[in-house]
Formats: C-alpha cells, structure tokens, sequence
C-alpha cells in the first residue's frame, strides 16, 4: 500500500534498477531469440540471400534464369494445377462434408468421431499415405483387383495414379478432413433463424443459399481453399514416394538439386526455387489471412 | 422444417457420410490386405510381412531413431517455447506479436523449402558438433512451432497467469519454482497437446530427414517399400494406426483434462 501510494517518489528513487530490470527481462528471451535466429531466421536468410547471388558472387538474378528452362515451367505448371486441382475439389467436397456434419445432433458421437478423424487425417501426409494408395489403386491393388473381377478395368487408358490425376486423388485424403476443420466454424456460425426469416419473407431455398447464405460463407470458403492451395503446394513426401524415379514437380526439382551431382555446379538454383516457392505460399497465406479476418468479423 | 425436405436431407446426409466413410476406410483395409497377402494370388493370408519388419535391421534402427527424436523434440520444445511464453506474457507482453509471428513462420516456410537453407547449416553440424542423426531435433523444433505454440497459448489463455505467478512470488518462489509448480500443474492437457502434436509430427517426418541423408523411420519404411512392398505397407500402417490411436487419445483426454483446468472468475 505504500508503495502504491507513492508512485512519483518510488520512480524518482530508483530509476538504474528500472533499467536493469528492462534489460533482464531482454536477457529471458534471449535463448528463443537464438535458437530461431539460428535454426529459422539464418536458414531463410541463406535462401534470400543465396538465390539472389551469381555462382561468382555479387548480386544478381541469373539463378531466376534457370527457373525459365521449358521442363522448370513445366514443374511449376504441374505443381501449380494438382494444388489447384485439389485444393478446389477438396474445398466443395470437404464443405459438403461439414455441412452434412453440422445438419446432425452438434453433441453427437458422428460429428465427435467426424472432427477426430478429421484431426488425425489432415496431419496424414507422406510416405505411408502413398503407400496406402499403392495398395488401393495400383496395378495390383485391393480394388484394381476387386474391380478386375468384376469386369471392370480402371486403367483401360493407362495407369494414371503415377500422374496428375493421381496424385490429385491422393492428396484429396488430407484435403479434405482439413477443409472440415477449418470450414465447420463458419458453418456453426450460420443461425437456423436466418433460414426461417428467409421463408417467412416468401423465399425459396435457392433464395436463402442464393442471398443469405452464400455470400455469408463464401469470403470463408475463398479463404479455406486457399489454405488448401497452400498446403498442397507444400507437400513432398507423399509425390517423393510415389515417384521414386522422380517426376516434373518443383518439390522433387529441389529433391534432384539437393542429392544429385549437379549441387556443385548450381547451389544457386535449388535457392532460388525454394525461394520462389516461399513467395508462393506467403502471398497465398497472406490472403487467407485477410479473408479470415472477414470471416471471423461475423462469426463470433 | 417440413417433412420432405426433412427426408431429403437425411438421404442426403446418409450418402455423404457413406460415400466419404469408403474413400477414407478403403485404403486403410487395402493396406491390412496387401501387407497379408502370400506370395501368389492363390496363396493363405500370411503375416509374413509383419514379422519381417523385427527381422528387417534398418526398420527397428529406424523405429528407435524416431522414437527419440519425438521425445527429444517434445521435451525441447517445452523448454524453450514455455518459459519464453510465461516470460514474454508476465514482463514483455509488448512483444508478444513478434513471438507469435516467428512461431507461425514456419507455416508460410514449406519444410522442402526451409531444407534447402538447413542444408549448409548441417553442414557444419556435422563436421563441427556431431554426425549423429538426433541433430535433427534442432529442425524438428522448428516444424513443430507453430502448432506447439497455438496448443501452449491456449493453455495460458485459460489460466489467470499474472495473479498466479505474482501471489508465488509474494510467497517467496522463486522463477523455477513458478514454472515447475504453478504453470505446469496449472495446464496439463495443453502442455500434453502440445507434446503429443510433436510427437506425431516427428513420426511422420520425411522431408527434412530424406534430404539431410538422415535416416529415420520414414526414410527406413521408404528405402524398403523399393524392395519389399508388403513390409513396408505393414510398418506404414502400423504406424498410421499408432498416431490414430495417439491423437484419438489426446482428443479424448485432452477434452476431459479441460475441464478440471482453473478457469478464473468460473468458480466464485
């Protein structure tokens, strides 16, 4: 109480230890401010730095002249279109999905077990989720077979789980249960009282999705989808072990750069591609960023 | 609502969770089924391949290196990130921002990205330090951040910490005695989502491992599946199913926890 009640003495008295005290209370994030100063910061600084820089030193752009080679085009119109790909189709199904989770009893065991699983699967990516494929729908795959005995040949034109379509068809396996679990917010968000002020003002429901709902979900699903974008843009394990011979995508471009013969002669490259691929994903983040904001301004 | 469209709805519904209920399940059964198939097509089922994985070198060697990174990771990530948090809200809260952007960095930094720049780093680890493959924990950290972060933040949201920490302090603890006895106690299943988030992740790391010539148990199920398709089917889904059974766990748990939490204001 007496210290309170003297605030300008207390000040006046010791003004070196308010100053230590500052300079201490730096000193206790100093460990964190280092370690991802070393094993974060430093690592994108060597990117940054690296990929603008000649073989023989200075500043230039001549690594972002290696990007515009026909087959690094081609990888990054590949990478491009099979993240768009999956990330529009994992987005509308994935909507579907919760909207038919969020139709049912909200304390359910369905919408309990959905959301779980949905927790679990959009963390599963990788090595055993090209696996799981492999055993499903390559050539002797559980269902290729199933499907073969049934007269039924799924690769009449040739097999296509080693390309785009593929790969598409694999990666909806995390895109979705993750637009479950970024979408299903918004959707709780939508009143049933809406949709009855609708009908008592003679609407229809094409009327209510139309003017009511539609434009209420859509900035979320704009954002959600571009999150997906991101995160498939994101992914290597799962192509790396599907396409053990390599294949036209950025990520595996790196992969080549990273562990073949040619490091030596091109570190810049493998820099300037990651670099790009970083630009990619923070603009596409960022305006996931600005859209969930709108979202979030009438959710609560 | 009326009746049909009641009706409609259901039916709609229905096939909707039938329909996703097959493509999430059915390559999940066709692993089971391809890891006990038996050599020929007429052949009974066998479990040959999931005894081959004791009797596979690589794969125990890589079982065992991923089990300690996740617990390296998990008990560094708490070491670094919890003090740091309880510090920055108690004496520096105008930092608070800048904490929460460099935690949710790597998010924006694609792990095959961020490998590239870790390359020359490790490097010079494993000339300087050590060749041995637990450095990758210093990377695992950094992959686990974001969502470490988010879990712990929540945790201390929930908790009134400044009152907390100050009534300790008044009683003569000390900043040790604070974290071990006052924070920890205070928030167990955020601190327990957060271990068990980077206990999953490290698991499943493929990236930065395969990249850094590190191998660790996806490395070691990959290098295999080029050999031995059914092996290496039987690990992967045997460790699929270990990570559902994990985060099943921490959901169940993790909801119960929460309720026992001390939630300021709630009990007066």
């Amino acid at each position: 109480m007496t210290a309170a009640g003297n605030p300008a003495l207390n000040t006046a008295a010791r003004p070196t230890r308010g100053e230590r005290r500052l300079s201490l209370s730096w000193l206790g994030v100093a460990p964190f401010f280092v370690y991802v100063g070393l094993f974060l910061l430093l690592p994108t600084a060597i990117i940054l730095i690296g990929s603008f820089t000649a073989p023989k030193g200075g500043v230039s752009v001549i690594n972002f002249a290696g990007i515009n080679k026909p087959y690094m085009v081609k990888a990054f119109t590949n990478s491009l279109s099979v993240s768009a790909v999956s990330a529009v189709t994992g987005a509308v199904l994935g909507a579907v999905l919760a909207y038919a989770v969020v139709t049912g009893n909200p304390n359910g065991l369905m919408r309990r077990a959905i959301t779980s699983a949905s927790g679990v699967l959009a963390q599963f990516g990788g090595v055993a989720l090209a696996f799981a494929f492999i055993a499903t729908i390559s050539t002797v795959g559980f269902v290729t077979i199933f499907l073969k005995d049934h007269g039924i040949d799924i690769f009449a034109n040739g097999v296509w789980l080693y390309e785009a379509p593929g790969i598409t068809l694999i990666y909806l396996y995390f895109q979705i249960p993750l637009m479950v679990l970024v979408f299903l917010p918004a959707l709780d968000g939508i009143r049933p009282q809406w949709r009855e002020a609708t009908e008592s003002l003679g609407g229809s429901t094409w009327h209510y999705w139309r003017y009511v709902a539609g434009p209420l979900l859509a900035p979320a699903f704009l954002g959600c989808t571009l999150l997906l974008f991101a995160n498939a843009f994101s992914a290597y394990a799962t192509v790396a072990a599907l396409l053990t011979n390599g294949g036209v995508y950025v990520p595996l471009q790196i992969q080549a750069l990273l562990t073949g013969e040619t490091e030596q002669s091109q570190p810049g490259l493998a820099q300037a591609l990651a670099f790009t691929m970083i630009l990619i994903v923070v603009i596409v983040m960022t305006l996931y960023t600005l859209l969930q904001r709108r979202t979030t301004r009438w959710l609560r | 609502m009326n009746r049909s469209r009641r009706l409609k709805l259901r039916i709609f519904r229905t096939v909707v969770l039938l329909l996703m209920g097959a493509y999430f399940l059915v390559p999940i059964a066709a692993m089971l089924e391809f890891s006990t198939r038996g050599n020929s097509v007429t052949s009974p089922r066998t479990l040959d391949a999931w005894v081959q994985i004791a009797q596979t070198p690589g794969l125990t060697k890589g079982i065992v290196t991923s089990l300690q990174l996740a617990v390296i990771t998990s008990i560094g990530m708490l070491a670094l990130l919890l003090p740091t948090m309880v510090w920055v809200r108690l004496r520096l809260p105008q930092i608070s921002r800048v904490i929460e952007f460099i935690c949710l960095l790597p998010l924006t930094v694609p792990a095959i990205a961020l490998v590239v720049g870790l390359k020359p780093l490790y490097i010079w680890i494993n000339i300087n330090v050590t060749p041995s493959v637990l450095a990758l924990a210093f990377a695992y950290l950094v992959l686990v951040l974001p969502y470490s972060y988010r879990s712990l933040d929540a945790g201390l949201a929930a908790i009134d910490l400044k009152t907390l920490s100050e009534a300790a302090r008044s009683l003569g603890a000390g900043w040790v005695t604070v974290m071990w006895r006052i924070v920890i106690p205070n928030m167990p299943s955020a601190i327990l989502n957060a271990s068990l988030l980077s206990v999953a992740l490290v698991l499943g790391e493929y990236t930065v491992a395969n990249l850094l010539n590190f191998q660790n148990l996806q490395v070691e199920i990959a290098y295999v599946g080029l050999v031995n398709a059914g092996t290496s089917i039987a690990v992967a889904v045997g460790a699929l199913l270990l990570a559902f059974v994990l985060l099943m766990v921490l959901t169940l748990v993790g909801g119960r926890l929460q309720q026992h939490n001390y939630i300021p204001g709630q009990r007066a």
